[in-house]
């Protein structure tokens, strides 16, 4: 076993472990939140060395490839942007910000290491160690009068739980059909399975579950405004990015499973996500305060990224890669602002956005960004995320869901502009100037620029993703060539090689069309 | 691609450098202060792209229809997508139109404009670049971008600048304008999916079936409709041009509206053409419906700039109808009409914004017998109002001629039905003349309404804001050619196309 394969992981445990010890003294807050930076941009640095190794450990139910890394390396960024968003964290109880840190490591490394899981209970383990995590930081919030913190906390375990019920079953299906809980052995049979057994599509869809929980995904998205209004502002910008990003990671492997063509089972995440966006967006359009109106949009953004998985070609899986990212960049830059205008912690509403213009241009600013990027307004990574998406589906031959899928972009951009228009009013109460520190107006600066160079130029990260997806591709089709991943070692090495990133482009289609020729033809 | 192109021979790149000088002044703005300097350094900058952009002109070769001044760069390889911009005969016109009309933008906001000036002065910069991608693209991905990021500007120009209803209208605005368009961008996945490109001009030689360039072509129709703006989709225009700020309307006016109708010369007509033979007659219908119904409500109007703004939907009107009346008259003629309605409106809305700083109000009655205290600028409001109700001898008489010629040959019941329009349009300009001119609708002066005696005529600034936009108003109505010489091979070149494809289809449809 190599160790330096398992080197973002061993970081974040050495975070966690850091965190325990501290928690046992009385720490000043400022070298705490130094402390868990310098931890989480080595979590980012050991993530960024170990991408482009591969390999597999722990008897191959954890598997390092391309397609693990750079999730590693956006949810260890995700981790760093969240904790340096939020320096005093002033929603949390005092004496309980080492283990507001702590458990957002061990969360992390959770999401970490589902991101490489590629065995059934290893995949709940993972999420397990992540969901639980979270399940303690919500009510870590400071007490205020109605204590809604405690309502979030329980709704979150219980559905929590449920949902993992239900991802157990659907996995017991699977294994009882397929007698095998690896994924590479699982692809093996699946195909064929899906197409023949209607259990197995049940089995697949319960399966299913517990990720859409995280992604917040239609049938498993009750928690979310609850969830959202009930935690601490701090909380909740973790909550609502990383784990959806590790939700969106464990959601690719697994759909992927099924081949190429998804059959009767692209209808029904069809729905899922159709019914996702609708829903999200139709609430979002009533809702007062700011976080659960995030929450409702979070719903329906968790619809065009299924929409983006469902079409399970390489373009549309890489662009779910590209719109999760930039989902979570745009989703950080929101809470930034939120953060930032409520030093007490409170929930933020329209009202205290109003004239946000005067008292601070820059945030009044970021908030605009991250609003016109979740609707899809270009020169963001919202638009380009969505335009990918829908040129995925349509290649897919998904018409009607696109179009179905822009109607909801149109229904969106109503209250993604009520935002705007309340920041930019003139009409609001005087409020008093907000200050923001250096180090705060970098952040401010830095979200902003990514979230429009990203937007202008995708070449580069969409070709990580498609590297990503070809990694699972042809980890999945070493197997029929052996169960030494000796196939896979050779076209991984050969991509590796090659210098250019443009020239790489085209290699990487060429060896997926003759990977997918392969596998289509192998009966 | 050379088939299409004609490469950039200037010794700089003419078209990004007109892209880029805005932005680069817009951060420069970020670190001016005062307010006397931003104005001086908007003015600067736009006066400076304007300067620019004159190559376009005198280096324009008017014997081909091929794209010409183009630039190609790589930008995202992996969708062989690239960055390529380059004007022809229709497009250069009205990249030349938004250069010069920015730096009046700016002028006639010289006092108007009374709070966040460097703001102002920073979203009418990015504005001008956005609007001037839209015309230089021939990719339809960065005409999307340049089409949609534009709806950013403009909505902040009229949230934040805005009149009283700021609200509704630039929600409405944003709203409208942003719902038609999504449907655009899946019709140019839906293009790119087929032919595997988004460059323009290789996208008009392919050849779709029916069916399915009626979808195109509906997906397409109903961002531009939208943006033109067409009967029934030009409820947005009268509540926007009211509440913006005086360049707002004139931005608006001048150019935005313009994108709808080269939108559909650059992608329905060439792009679908037995779809737009087979809804040329509908269009036609809602073309006259757009000049009567728009004659009709600027007739009923109090209030100046909703008059104005309702004038605007009769003359877009116009336009549509030269635009599917699909012969070289009728698509020429309405070329010209946007370029005139973008010189006479602009003028229109200027001199409203001039008013209305003067009296704080735009009600006709509040303004009315202003010819003793004002007389340069009476003098210049006439010169405008009959260049908008066609007068000869002013510009849109030619473009309106052209037009109803066009109309007259294409089918005689279509030209008869759009002179009413031009009927209309005397009717209420001189309403709006004679009232705002000489007297009340009672026929008494009201020299000593109180307030008025102390209006100033124009100053210096704003007369020269008028006058360049009136030596327009008579050189393009005494001597059209050489604009029509500019977009000549152009047009008859679509004009080729249009045949060509409705050949193909109609050869398929009748096997």
């Amino acid at each position: 076993m190599q160790i330096t394969l398992f080197l973002p992981e061993i970081v974040l445990t050495f975070m966690v472990l850091a965190f325990f010890f501290v928690s046992l003294g009385k720490p000043k807050s400022g070298f705490l939140q130094g402390l868990a930076l310098v931890l989480s941009a080595a979590a980012i640095l050991a993530s960024v060395v170990t991408y482009g190794q591969e390999g597999s450990l722990f008897l191959d139910v954890y598997r390092v490839d391309a397609f693990s890394q750079i999730f590693k390396v956006l949810i260890t960024f995700g981790l760093f942007l969240v904790i340096y968003l939020a320096p005093k964290l002033t929603g949390i109880e005092k004496n309980l910000h080492p283990e507001f840190y702590l458990f957002l490591a061990l969360s992390s490394l959770g999401l970490v290491m589902l991101s490489s899981a590629v065995e059934l209970l290893t995949i709940l383990l993972c999420l397990e160690i992540s969901s639980y995590a979270i399940y303690i930081i919500i009510p870590l919030r400071k007490n205020h009068e109605h204590r809604e913190q405690m309502e979030a906390g329980i709704k979150y375990i219980l559905f929590g739980a449920a949902a993992t019920g239900v991802t157990l079953y659907g996995m017991s299906y699977i294994f009882g059909l397929a007698h095998t809980t690896y994924l590479d052995g699982l692809v093996k049979v699946l195909p064929s399975l899906i197409q023949s057994q209607p259990l197995a599509i049940i089995g697949m869809i319960m399966m299913l579950c517990g990720f859409f929980y995280k992604l917040a995904l239609f049938p498993m998205h009750f928690w979310t405004p609850d969830v959202y209004e009930g935690a601490s502002n701090e909380t909740t910008s973790f909550v609502a990015t990383l784990p959806k990003v590790g939700a969106v990671a464990l959601l690719i492997r697994l759909v992927s499973l099924t081949g190429v063509d998804l059959g009767q089972f692209t209808w029904i995440l069809a729905t899922f996500a159709v019914l996702s966006m609708t829903l999200g967006n139709l609430s979002a359009l009533v809702q007062n305060d700011i976080k659960r109106l995030l929450a409702y949009s979070s719903i329906a953004h968790a619809g065009y990224v299924m929409l983006g998985i469902l079409c399970v070609n390489e373009l549309g899986l890489s662009s779910a890669i590209y719109y999760i990212a930039g989902y979570m960049l745009m989703n950080l830059a929101c809470f930034y602002v939120i953060y930032n205008i409520a030093p007490s912690g409170k929930n933020v509403s329209f009202v205290d956005l109003k004239g946000l213009y005067k008292n601070s241009p820059l945030l009044a600013f970021a908030l605009a960004v991250g609003a016109f990027g979740m609707a899809g307004i270009p020169p963001t990574i919202g638009f380009t995320g969505k335009f990918l998406i829908f040129t995925g589906a349509i290649n897919k031959g998904l018409y009607a869901l696109v179009i179905l899928a822009v109607i909801n972009a149109g229904i969106s951009a109503f209250y993604y502009l009520k935002m705007v228009r309340a920041a930019y009013s003139t009409s609001g109460t005087p409020m008093a100037k907000i200050n923001l520190g250096f180090s705060t107006s970098l952040l401010g600066f830095g979200l902003i620029l990514a979230i429009i160079l990203l937007g202008i130029f995708p070449q580069s990260f969409i070709e990580l993703s498609r590297e990503a997806i070809v990694a699972i591709f042809l980890f999945f089709c070493a197997f029929f060539y052996g169960n030494n991943h000796s196939f896979g070692h050779c076209c991984m090495a050969e991509i590796l090689k090659r210098p250019q990133i443009t020239k790489e482009s085209v290699k990487c289609r060429e060896w997926i069309h003759l990977i997918l020729r392969l596998w289509i033809d192998r009966e | 691609m050379e088939k299409y192109l004609i490469f950039n021979a200037l010794n700089y790149p003419i078209i990004t450098v007109l892209l880029v000088v805005p932005l680069i002044g817009a951060v420069f703005t970020l670190f001016l202060k005062k307010k006397s300097l931003l104005r001086v350094w908007g003015l600067a900058v736009t006066f400076l792209t304007a300067a620019l952009s004159l190559p376009l002109y005198f280096n324009f070769d008017l014997t081909t229809p091929k794209y010409q001044f183009v630039e190609l760069g790589h930008w995202f390889p992996s969708l062989h997508l690239n960055y390529v911009v380059g004007v022809d005969g229709i497009s250069v016109l009205l990249v030349m139109l938004t250069t010069f009309i920015m730096p009046l933008c700016i002028l006639c906001s010289w006092t108007y404009i009374k709070e966040r000036f460097k703001e102002f002065v920073i979203v009418i910069l990015i504005i001008e670049t956005t609007m001037i991608g839209v015309f230089v693209s021939l990719n339809t991905v960065l005409f999307y971008i340049f089409w949609e990021a534009m709806l950013v500007p403009m909505y902040l120009i009229i949230a934040v600048w805005g009149g009283p209803r700021k609200d509704y209208a630039s929600v409405k605005f944003f709203l409208y304008t942003f719902i038609g368009s999504i449907f655009l961008l899946v019709s140019i996945i839906a293009l790119y999916i087929k032919t595997g490109t988004f460059f323009i001009p290789e996208l008009m030689d392919h050849t779709y079936a029916f069916g399915y360039q009626m979808w195109i072509f509906l997906g397409c129709t109903l961002a531009f409709a939208i943006k033109i703006p067409m009967f029934p989709f030009h409820t947005w225009l009268p509540a926007a041009h009211v509440e913006a700020p005086t360049a707002g309307s004139v931005i608006l006016a001048s150019i935005l509206l313009k994108m709808g109708g080269y939108g559909f010369l650059r992608f329905c007509l060439p792009i679908a053409p037995a779809a737009t033979f087979y809804c040329m007659p509908y269009l036609l219908a809602f073309s006259i419906i757009s000049i009567v119904y728009g004659g009709y409500l600027a007739l009923g109007q109090s209030d100046i700039k909703k008059l104005i703004a309702y004038s605007s939907v009769g003359h877009m009107g116009f336009v549509t109808l030269g635009i599917f009346l699909l012969n070289a008259q009728g698509i020429k003629g309405a070329i010209l009409q946007m370029i005139n309605h973008g010189i006479t409106t602009g003028a229109l809305f200027i001199c409203i914004g001039i008013i209305y700083e003067r009296t704080h109000s735009r009600e006709l009655k509040d303004n009315s017998a202003l010819g003793m205290m004002m007389p340069i600028y009476v003098t210049f409001l006439g010169i405008f109002s009959l260049s908008s109700l066609g007068f000869p001898g002013t510009n849109s008489f030619v473009g309106e001629l052209l037009v109803l010629m066009g109309a007259f040959s294409e089918n005689k019941l279509v030209g008869a039905l759009a002179i009413p329009g031009a009927i209309l349009a005397a009717a209420y300009m001189l309403r709006l003349l004679q009232k705002m001119v000489w007297a009340d609708s009672d026929g008494h002066a009201h020299h000593h309404k109180p307030g008025h005696h102390v209006l100033s005529d124009l100053n210096g600034r704003e007369i020269f804001t008028l006058f360049t936009l009136a030596v327009f108003v008579f050189w393009i109505g005494f001597h059209p050619t050489p604009l029509l010489d500019v977009m000549d091979s152009s047009v008859t070149h679509l004009l080729h196309q249009l045949e060509a494809g409705m050949h193909h289809v109609g050869g398929a449809i009748h096997h």
